[in-house]
């Protein structure tokens, strides 16, 4: 039965719609929504859509640059990579259906990212993936840690797209809402980007892809609310993936593209049909009728409502060009996949849908787009984080056991457990491969040159000082790229976040903008493209704040990329920077209880910015052998670290280092980056030239990690035994067995 | 000389054998879509990786029947070198070109990781003049590359040389624990009676270029353009 209005207040409840909300749509509309139109607005007005709580802060991210060929506001970002090619790219979450069923969300969450960038008319050629998993002892962890690898893989692996990098971590705040943040890249010629624009007033308006089902029917909206008691009945609202699909649409989408029959062409994601129609009507200033009765469907019985807010995946709307119909026609059924003419293009600038002729839905566009609510909600300054006195650490007694102890964190344990799931060599492209570098290398097709990725947050710092947090997640993933020898040029950010609606929330939202702001600003690497992912909370229990940062460089020559890990005996190592080490927010705090302590790594941009250009002024005077960026357990776990890829050694004097033992070890030094050399000489004289402090630390050799302080030999361990400690770290996570 | 590469809906190393043949060997490359009835004048076919149809009903199995295998199958009865890498591997064993199975790995997880190889067994076309004496170290990436024969048909692969591949540690060593996915005998590349129908689940065409990490799988695209030349 259809309801009709007036609409109860519980019915506009379950819509996420506030009593106000309703209000405004009503009298935009002049009348009561129709039951379909209640939906669209639904979905439109979410905060997963509309960005209702975050537009007021995201207008202060810097956008522009000289290399910037699209913004934010399109389906993903674009940058000139030179020599007429682009790199089109954008993170996205999946963090609510990944809670709820990981291995369907996480897979989804794959593919929706890949089609907001083959939407663009690129091919797809790297994937990486940023996850948050709860303590490792929770119950439901090894579970969830399972399934949402078995799904990136499982998508990624048969869509036949390298997942060649990412980053994982454990913390209780994600114990009741996990993080799946999916990056994907693409690259096409710059002069053939297309565009989400239903453009052209008549126009024929295509579906092509998977049939319509009723998966995912309110998605959106779930996504826009924190989970409470039965989150777990809310499975029907996860979508299934079909990667063999996938596949196919990408292939038949770019050979359509090539062939220029597209005027504009947008995936259908979250909120499907609804979303894709109207915003591409809205970005053209046109209007669009759709005949429903027309979408293919995979069950019998779909009602209008069902049709508008279905979250089916693998479907694409195409706006073809008048007299190319039948090209398109042929080309899509070459690749088996259902295609039908549902609408065309008009100047109405009005949504309409009809159902077998008769008008079930008649809205102006811009009353879901433009009119959508904008909150300026209350927020509350985060507090300031307090130092710990170093009478206040807590007491160190064997380094060594500590550094151990370390790599044996989930956290900073090796992840190969989940990349050796993850096919990253398909294409041919990947020059670093994960677990190899700071940075994935992926060399551009039909260049020399390559680009170079990294995903990265660190929670617990932005927990403490949401400012520095989030621009210390900038400068580490700019590190990263730079380590390997790339350029760091834009940013694609994935927001995720606990409920807008506490102050102090809210607060830390906008801070976090502003320190990626601020950082961005002083690399020089605009955010062209994000997603932001609120209510990350459960039973009223939030997530750190988690801006996760993906970063994308470039480098003239990919042959040219280095690894993280020491490759031969008797090279020297130095380390570049002068970041002070910090306890606060450190792992090794976190060994010995509460990590949230004391302050921070300190946020410092534009030291960051002298490191990353004198490391990449090292590259190019071919004085780097290998780099690695110090973060997650200090200086330490950095050159222990890189002795595991070659099984190279290293002996140490930090006696120059500053402050407690412990902070010289384990300290935090976010912007600090440990190179070793062949040319000590000379790559200190670089240093000094650029500014930059540099410090030699001994040679690399043997088969031990031996760090000396002060004449004293405080670590001394084999290589070979600390490597099986960081290696033991994840399979022994998900070796517990929990219940589901 | 002219390689043609057989691309079934959902192979996606399709594209990485026409670049090897293309750019690394410098040689002609077709693409033969899963429809065609003929091969366009090959003389070497290769059957791609990927997930042929999604690898639904069983990895291979929808291949197998496709229109084009009718092509392959002739230019394989003929005597013309075909290598089915991965997922070929599978369609070669699905459409009886090849003996045994391959199915799911027996640590139940897909692997992507180098691995060494062994060559042995009979001359094939693509191993004729590869280095026996070390081993290989080409990478693989399946889900479902665990080998299985029955006792007799192994022992006849054994007793005829048509074991080409197997897996080996770095020092050349067979055991379990080299073993990625639980094949029979550490059997990582098998070939036809006749030794002109090559499959392997190794995939050569990822370390043909320094770049990439390794060179070792350039060896047997050189060896096949070798005999041919």
């Amino acid at each position: 039965m259809t309801p009709t209005p007036p609409y109860t207040p519980e019915v506009i409840r379950q819509h996420g719609l506030t009593p106000d909300e309703y209000a405004r749509l009503e009298a935009l509309l002049g009348r009561a929504p129709t039951w379909p139109e209640l939906g669209v607005f639904s979905v439109m007005w979410s905060e997963h859509c509309a960005y209702k709580s975050s537009r007021v802060h995201l207008r202060r991210l810097p956008t522009t640059g000289p290399r910037v060929i699209q913004g934010p506001g399109e389906n993903a970002g674009v940058v000139d990579a030179g020599d007429g090619w682009a790199v089109v790219f954008k993170m996205e979450s999946h963090n609510h259906p990944s809670f709820i069923e990981p291995l369907q969300g996480a897979a989804t969450g794959v593919g929706g990212i890949l089609r907001d960038v083959f939407t663009m008319g690129a091919r797809p050629i790297a994937l990486l993936n940023a996850l948050r998993f709860g303590r490792p002892d929770h119950p439901r962890t090894p579970y969830l840690v399972k399934g949402v690898v078995g799904g990136i893989g499982g998508y990624g692996n048969c869509v036949g797209v390298p997942t060649v990098g990412g980053d994982a971590s454990f913390d209780a705040c994600y114990d009741g809402n996990i993080l799946v943040n999916a990056f994907a890249l693409g690259v096409a010629r710059a002069d053939r980007i297309f565009l989400g624009r239903a453009e052209g007033v008549g126009n024929p308006v295509f579906y092509v892809g998977s049939k319509t089902g009723r998966d995912g029917i309110h998605g959106a909206t779930m996504a826009s609310e924190e989970f409470g008691e039965g989150s777990e009945a809310k499975r029907p609202t996860v979508q299934v993936g079909d990667p063999f699909t996938e596949k196919l649409l990408i292939e038949a989408s770019l050979e359509v593209m090539g062939a220029d029959l597209l005027a504009g062409v947008q995936d259908m994601g979250a909120a499907g049909l609804t979303s894709s129609s109207c915003e591409m009507a809205s970005r053209a200033g046109s209007g669009l009728v759709l005949e429903l009765d027309r979408v293919p469907m995979r069950e019998t019985g779909m009602t209008p409502y069902e049709l508008l807010l279905s979250e089916s995946q693998e479907r694409m709307l195409m706006v073809c060009k008048r007299g190319r119909e039948d090209e398109l026609l042929a080309i899509v059924r070459r690749w088996g996949l259902d295609v039908c003419e549902v609408g065309r293009v008009t100047d109405s600038g009005r949504f309409v849908c009809r159902w077998h002729g008769d008008v079930v839905v008649d809205v102006p566009v811009g009353a879901l787009v433009d009119e959508a609510p904008c909150y300026d909600r209350p927020r509350i300054e985060p507090p300031s984080p307090t130092p710990l006195a170093d009478a206040d650490l807590p007491p160190m007694a064997d380094a060594g056991a500590d550094l151990r102890a370390l790599l044996a964190t989930p956290t900073i344990g090796s992840k190969r457990w989940i990349y050796r799931q993850y096919d990253h060599m398909v294409q041919t492209g990947t020059v670093i491969r994960p677990g190899a570098g700071d940075a994935a290398v992926v060399r551009l097709p039909e260049t020399q040159r390559g680009v170079a990725m990294s995903v990265d947050c660190n929670a617990r710092y932005c927990a403490l000082d949401p400012y520095a947090g989030a621009g210390l997640a900038v400068v580490e993933s700019a590190l990263n790229v730079a380590c390997v020898g790339a350029r760091p040029v834009a940013v694609t950010d994935c927001l995720n976040f606990a409920s807008p609606e506490r102050p102090e929330v809210m607060g830390t939202f906008a801070a976090a903008i502003d320190g990626i702001a601020a950082a961005c600003a002083a690399l020089e690497t605009p955010v062209v493209s994000g997603n932001v992912s609120l209510y990350n909370e459960t039973e009223g229990r939030g997530i750190h704040p988690t801006p996760m940062i993906g970063m994308v460089a470039l480098m003239e020559d990919a042959a040219a990329a280095v690894g993280s890990g020491f490759p031969t005996d008797g090279l020297a190592v130095v380390v570049l920077g002068e970041a002070p080490p910090a306890l606060g927010g450190s792992v090794w705090l976190g060994l010995r209880g509460d990590p949230l302590r004391g302050l921070p790594p300190r946020l410092d941009p534009a030291a960051a910015r002298k490191v990353i250009d004198a490391l990449l002024a090292a590259h190019a005077a071919g004085l780097v052998a290998s780099a690695h960026d110090v973060s997650e357990g200090g200086l330490a776990v950095a050159l222990a670290e890189c002795t595991f890829a070659h099984g190279v050694g290293v002996a140490a004097d930090l006696s120059a280092g500053e402050g407690p033992l412990p902070a010289r070890l384990f300290g935090e030094a976010i912007g600090t980056v440990v190179v070793a050399t062949a040319d000590r000489d000379a790559l200190l004289a670089l240093a000094q030239r650029l500014g930059v402090t540099a410090w030699f630390v001994g040679p690399t050799g043997g088969d031990r990690v031996v760090i000396t302080v002060d004449e004293r030999r405080v670590v001394d361990a084999g290589v070979a035994d600390l490597r099986a400690a960081w290696e033991a770290a994840l399979p022994a996570v998900v070796a517990a067995r929990g219940p589901l | 000389m002219r390689f043609t590469v057989v691309s079934f809906p959902g192979s996606n190393c399709d594209h990485d054998c026409v670049r090897v043949v293309e750019e690394v060997l410098g040689e002609q490359a077709a693409l033969v879509r899963h429809t065609a009835d003929d091969l366009d004048r090959p003389d070497v076919v290769l059957l791609p990786g990927g997930f042929s149809y999604g690898d639904y009903l069983r990895c291979g199995a929808i291949a197998a029947r496709a229109p084009v295998m009718a092509a392959v199958r002739r230019f394989a009865e003929g005597g013309g070198p075909v290598l089915g890498i991965c997922n070929g591997f599978q369609v070669l064993t699905e459409c009886g070109l090849l003996p045994g199975a391959l199915g799911r790995n027996a640590g139940l997880d897909f692997v992507c990781d180098d691995v060494w190889l062994t060559v042995e067994g009979r001359a094939t076309p693509f191993t004729r003049g590869v280095r026996r004496d070390a081993p290989l170290r080409v990478p693989v990436a399946h889900h479902d590359g665990c080998y299985f024969a029955d006792d007799a048909t192994l022992a006849r692969l054994e007793g005829e040389g048509q074991v080409v591949f197997r897996y080996v540690d770095a020092a050349g060593r067979s055991d379990a624990t080299a073993n990625p996915n639980g094949s029979r005998a550490n059997i990582a590349g098998i070939c036809n009676a006749a030794g002109n129908v090559v499959g392997m689940m190794p995939h050569p065409e990822r370390c043909a270029e320094p770049l990439l990490g390794g060179v070792d799988g350039r060896l047997l695209f050189d060896a096949v353009r070798g005999v041919l030349s």
